[in-house]
């Protein structure tokens, strides 16, 4: 008897190993990003980490919940266009408090947005997604306080607690990556919670879930909630640090790309929207400036067909099969 | 001058006319979406494009090869229906065992293809296709002046979805395409060649999106990013009407475009977002929307 309990059975072994194997692994990328910074343009991974949060809010959703929403575009438009306007028209007003406002109003709306569309399911539920979000889209063409075609622009960056300056890349950048580590952390507890557990039970068969008691309504919309609010959140970082929201972070193209971001990388895995974020803002980047530049929608729809035709589990979800096929 | 709660009767009828007209798209492309949707279990997002495609044809074909609005009207359908058989053929067949939100995002990944290579050879700025000689003018009603060409629209769009909805619901062909609906396995069991069902399902949704197209060439601008705008509007209308029913998907594309129009008398402002003002209503009173099916 004492032998048994004191040594640990081979599966416990595994999994221990599993989590030193992924301990050591955000270790790494942790400090990845701390370097980061010095070695490439900051600029340039800023947009890279609020793209790949925002694909890591719509990951948990489509991901997890397997909800497909495409009008996550409305999330990150009214996160940006909070945050902007609030930051210009309230000098007085700290970059974090701005942050928070834009993120809480995607929260609401998050809030109403989901109630209504999880009355549909699948198909409808896109389809209901997308229009609520082009509504969102004609309001902010209209509505007086986002500039219309032109936009907000000149957000000043401020100063972070009214302490630290933000004009300096550097320093806008490690508020960035503590964003995203934050939003990241967040994400990876409610995966992995009990929560997480019920949201897949919910992606792999509802009707189950229903018969097992649980409200898988509510579930529903606490996922949407937490996703639209974290979509929020991006946007919001994502004008403080290009100190401009504009109608682009609004159009149903932008709910598009997002998807394609997280197709990419691998649906419902946790690092797959960031390699996917990272991989088109690259190739969105590199094409501007190649005689390409006027085919980047053209390759991006080539870039989805591929993906759905051949490579539906993405780059992250591939490497896993592999991983899993010869590491056992 | 007579008028209608503060508006003349002319301004009145006159922008009832303009709804109907954009109501009678939204039926024809709704229509196709739920045709296809019947069978192939997906969303067509690409109609808004293969719409587009239908009117670049139009006037491709006038300009360079001299085909006329009347060819057109006959041709550009079969021509995209055949592309959109192909696309079914090689592509969307390979995905019809997998979750059909996959079938979104291809048909989704298609759209960008096109509406992109378009705007590559066009640019973003529409133009503009003669109105045929034959439809030229107008006719005085009396209470308002129609432009002949509008009428011609109304007219043909109809004519288009009730001859589908006669098709779908009274021949053999139809039958099939109902039962198919229903359970294809069992079709195929019956020895009815399914997947040659599909295809021709499938093309002949497109050729409705790009019969559609033709008719709006010498009313809209034609541009690459004519369909896009117009496809989300008809997702809303299709999310309001269900697309359990042929009649219920025409009727709710009609009176959708109505209440537009309406709109556009009474309250400018709300206009192109009232539709979607709809959709949320319906959503809240009746999940299913209008003529749907499922609970």
């Amino acid at each position: 008897m004492t032998a048994t309990t004191q040594t640990l059975s081979p599966s416990m072994k595994r999994r221990r190993r599993a989590r030193q194997r992924r301990g050591a692994l955000y270790l790494a990328l942790l400090a990845i990003g701390l370097v980061a910074p010095f070695v490439a343009y900051p600029v340039f991974l800023m947009k890279i980490l609020c793209f790949a949060l925002f694909a890591c809010a719509f990951n948990l959703l489509l991901g997890y919940a397997g909800l497909l929403s495409f009008g996550h575009a409305a999330f990150l438009a009214t996160g940006g266009y909070v945050t902007g306007y609030l930051l210009s028209s309230h000098p007085a007003l700290t970059p974090e408090t701005g942050i928070l406002a834009g993120t809480l109003a995607s929260l609401g709306l998050g809030l109403v947005f989901g109630a209504l569309a999880i009355r549909r399911q699948g198909i409808y539920f896109a389809m209901v997604t997308l229009a609520l979000a082009q509504m969102v889209f004609f309001f902010y063409i209209q509505a007086p306080f986002t500039g219309g075609e032109d936009g907000l622009h000149g957000v000043p960056r401020g100063q972070l607690f009214g302490l630290i300056d933000l004009s300096s890349n550097l320093a806008m950048y490690y508020f960035v990556f503590a964003v995203f580590v934050l939003g990241f952390a967040l994400i990876q507890r409610t995966v992995h919670s009990p929560f997480g557990q019920v949201l897949k039970a919910i992606r792999e068969n509802e009707p189950r879930a229903v018969s097992l008691g649980y409200n898988v309504d509510a579930y529903k919309l606490v996922a949407f909630v937490i996703s639209a609010g974290l979509a929020g959140l991006a946007g919001s970082t994502k004008t403080v640090v290009f100190q401009l929201a504009s109608l682009t972070d609004a159009h149903w193209h932008m709910s598009g790309e997002v998807i394609l971001m997280t197709l990419l990388g691998g649906v419902g895995t946790l690092f797959g929207p960031l390699v996917g974020a990272g991989l088109v803002v690259s190739l969105q980047t590199q094409l501007a400036q190649s005689p390409l530049g006027n085919w980047v929608s053209v390759i991006l729809g080539a870039i989805f067909v591929i993906c759905v035709l051949s490579f539906r589990s993405g780059i992250v979800g591939e490497i896993q099969k592999i991983v899993r096929k010869n590491f056992k | 001058m007579t008028m209608i709660f503060g508006v003349p009767l002319a301004v009145f009828m006159g922008q009832l006319m303009l709804g109907l007209i954009n109501g009678a798209f939204y039926a024809l492309l709704s229509l196709g979406l739920a045709v296809i949707f019947g069978l192939l279990k997906i969303i067509n997002f690409a109609h808004g494009a293969q719409y587009m495609l239908g009117a670049f044809a139009a006037l491709l074909g006038l300009q360079y090869l001299g085909i006329n609005y009347w060819l057109a009207l006959l041709l550009v359908p079969l021509v995209v229906g055949g592309l959109g058989m192909v696309i079914e053929r090689t592509i969307l067949r390979r995905i019809a065992h997998l979750d059909h939100l996959y079938g979104l995002l291809l048909t989704y990944g298609l759209a960008l293809i096109f509406e992109g290579t378009l705007i590559n050879f066009f640019g973003v700025s529409g133009a503009s296709y003669p109105v045929p000689e034959a439809l030229q003018g107008g006719l005085n009603l009396g209470f308002m002046f129609l432009p002949t060409y509008r009428g011609w629209v109304l007219v043909a769009a109809l004519a288009v979805c009730l001859g589908t909805w006669f098709v779908i619901e009274r021949t053999r062909l139809g039958a099939y395409l109902r039962a198919g609906t229903e359970n294809p396995a069992l079709m195929q069991a019956f020895g009815v060649n399914v997947p040659q069902l599909v295809t021709l399902t499938y093309g002949f949704g497109v050729a409705l999106a790009a019969f559609a197209g033709v008719l709006a060439a010498p009313l809209y601008p034609v541009s690459p990013t004519m369909g896009s705008s117009l496809l989300i509007v008809v997702f809303a209308v299709v999310v309001i009407g269900g697309m359990g029913s042929i009649l219920g998907a025409i009727l709710t594309g009609l009176a959708m475009g109505l209440v537009e129009g309406l709109t556009k008398v009474y309250y400018p402002e709300a206009a192109n977002t009232v539709i979607f003002l709809v959709m949320i209503l319906v959503l809240m009173l009746r999940p299913a929307g209008l003529f749907g099916k499922e609970a």
